[in-house]
C-alpha cells in the first residue's frame, strides 16, 4: 500500500505531495490534519478520475484513493 | 467619519505590490459605505531579518493606491515580528445622506457585483507557484483596483445597499445584505463573472481553508441548486482579498449603473436581485 503523510502542511501542499504521490500507483493512504486538505485532495482526485474516502483517525483524517 | 482598518501578511513575492493590494483591501471599506478616503495610518510588523528596502517598497507600494485614493499617510506604527504584515488605518467621510449600508437593501432590487471572484483561489495557487504569469497578472491587477472607480460610477444611481466582497466570499457578504435587510436575495450562477483559471484550479483541489470556513458558517443560509458545477459554488464562497463592490440598487437604474460602471473601466455584471424573506438569506441557481 502506497501511503503518505501529508500532515503538518498547509494547502495546497497536500493536494501537490498527493499528485507526486499517485504517479506511484494506488491505492494511495493520505493521512492529513484538517478537513480542508480532505476536501481538496477529494475534489483533485475525484476530478482526476479516482474513487476517494475518508475517515476519521483521532485527531487526523485518512483519506483512501484508489482507480 | 468613517473610520476602517485592515492588515495581513503578504499574499504575493514582491513587496510593492504586497503594499498596493493591502492599501486598497483596506482603503475598499469606505468605498463601500459612500465615503471618500481621507488620512491612512501604515499600520506594519516586520521582522529584523529582512532588508529595510523591503519595507521601503511595501510602503511605497501603499502610499501608491494612498495617493490614488486622493489621500494622505499620516503617521503610523510598526512593531517587530517574524511575519511581515502590512495594512493601513484609514479615515474617510461621507455626507450622512451618501452614507451606504450593508443590511438596507429593498425588495425588487437587481444586484451588481463589480468585480469577477477567485483572488483566494489564485492566490493560493500562487503560494505554490502555480500560476502562469497572464493568470498572476490578472490576480494583482484585480486586487490592486481601487473600488474608487466602482464608487465614483454608483453614488448616481442612489444605491439602497452596499457592501465590498472580502474574506467571507461572494456568498458571506451576499448573506450578510440579505439578513441585516431582512430579505431572501437570489442569485444566478451564471452570470456571477468568475477568473477561468480558478475554475481550473478549483477543479484541481486548490482551495484555501477560508473557502470551507465560508461554506461551514453559511451552510443554514444558503441554498444552492444541485445542478450548480462543485468549481463554481466553491468559487461562490472563495474568500477575496480587495474584492469588488455589490451593489443594491432600484432595477430601473441597473442598466445604467452598468453602463456607468463599465464607462469607469469595471467589468460589472447583474448577477441576482433581492425578494422578500422565504425562509432562506439566498438561494443560488444556475
Amino acid at each position: 500500500m502506497n501511503t503518505l503523510d501529508a500532515r503538518g502542511y498547509s494547502c495546497p501542499e497536500p493536494v501537490i505531495m498527493t499528485r507526486a504521490a499517485l504517479e506511484k500507483g494506488t491505492p494511495l493512504t493520505v493521512l492529513v490534519d484538517s478537513m480542508t486538505p480532505v476536501n481538496n485532495i477529494t475534489r483533485f482526485a475525484v476530478n482526476a478520475g479516482y474513487k476517494v474516502t475518508h475517515k476519521a483517525v483521532g485527531e487526523d483524517f485518512e483519506l483512501t484513493i484508489s482507480k | 467619519m468613517i473610520q476602517t482598518v485592515d492588515f495581513f501578511p503578504p499574499i504575493v513575492d514582491d513587496p510593492y505590490t504586497f503594499g498596493q493590494i493591502a492599501a486598497v483591501n483596506a482603503i475598499s471599506d469606505v468605498y463601500a459605505m459612500g465615503g471618500v478616503p481621507r488620512v491612512c495610518m501604515n499600520l506594519i510588523c516586520f521582522p529584523s531579518c529582512l532588508k529595510l528596502d523591503v519595507m521601503e517598497q511595501i510602503l511605497q507600494g501603499g502610499y501608491s493606491k494612498v495617493c490614488e485614493a486622493g489621500a494622505i499617510v499620516a503617521g503610523g506604527h510598526t512593531i517587530e515580528d517574524d511575519v511581515p504584515k502590512y495594512g493601513l488605518c484609514v479615515t474617510g467621510y461621507a455626507h450622512p445622506k451618501d452614507i451606504l449600508a450593508n443590511a438596507t437593501a429593498k425588495e425588487g432590487d437587481i444586484l451588481v457585483l463589480t468585480k469577477p471572484l477567485g483572488t483566494g483561489i489564485l492566490s493560493t495557487a500562487n503560494m505554490a507557484d502555480m500560476l502562469e504569469k497572464p493568470d498572476y497578472d490578472l490576480m494583482v491587477r484585480l486586487m490592486t483596483r481601487l473600488n474608487k472607480y466602482a464608487q465614483e460610477a454608483m453614488m448616481d444611481s442612489h444605491p439602497s445597499s452596499c457592501t465590498d466582497i472580502t474574506g467571507f466570499g461572494f456568498l458571506g457578504h451576499t448573506a450578510e445584505m440579505a439578513k441585516g435587510s431582512g430579505k431572501t436575495i437570489e442569485i444566478f450562477a451564471s452570470s456571477v463573472p468568475i477568473v477561468p483559471q480558478a475554475l481550473e484550479l478549483a477543479r484541481m483541489g486548490i482551495i484555501p481553508g477560508g473557502a470551507y470556513n465560508n461554506m461551514g458558517y453559511l451552510k443554514d443560509d444558503v441554498v444552492i441548486d444541485k445542478n450548480i458545477p462543485l468549481e463554481v459554488s466553491d468559487a461562490l464562497y472563495d474568500p477575496q482579498t480587495a474584492g469588488g463592490l455589490l451593489i443594491a440598487v432600484n432595477e430601473h437604474e441597473a442598466e445604467n449603473l452598468v453602463r456607468r460602471l463599465k464607462d469607469n473601466g469595471e467589468d460589472p455584471a447583474i448577477v441576482g436581485y433581492v425578494k422578500s424573506f422565504d425562509g432562506k438569506a439566498i438561494r443560488v441557481y444556475e
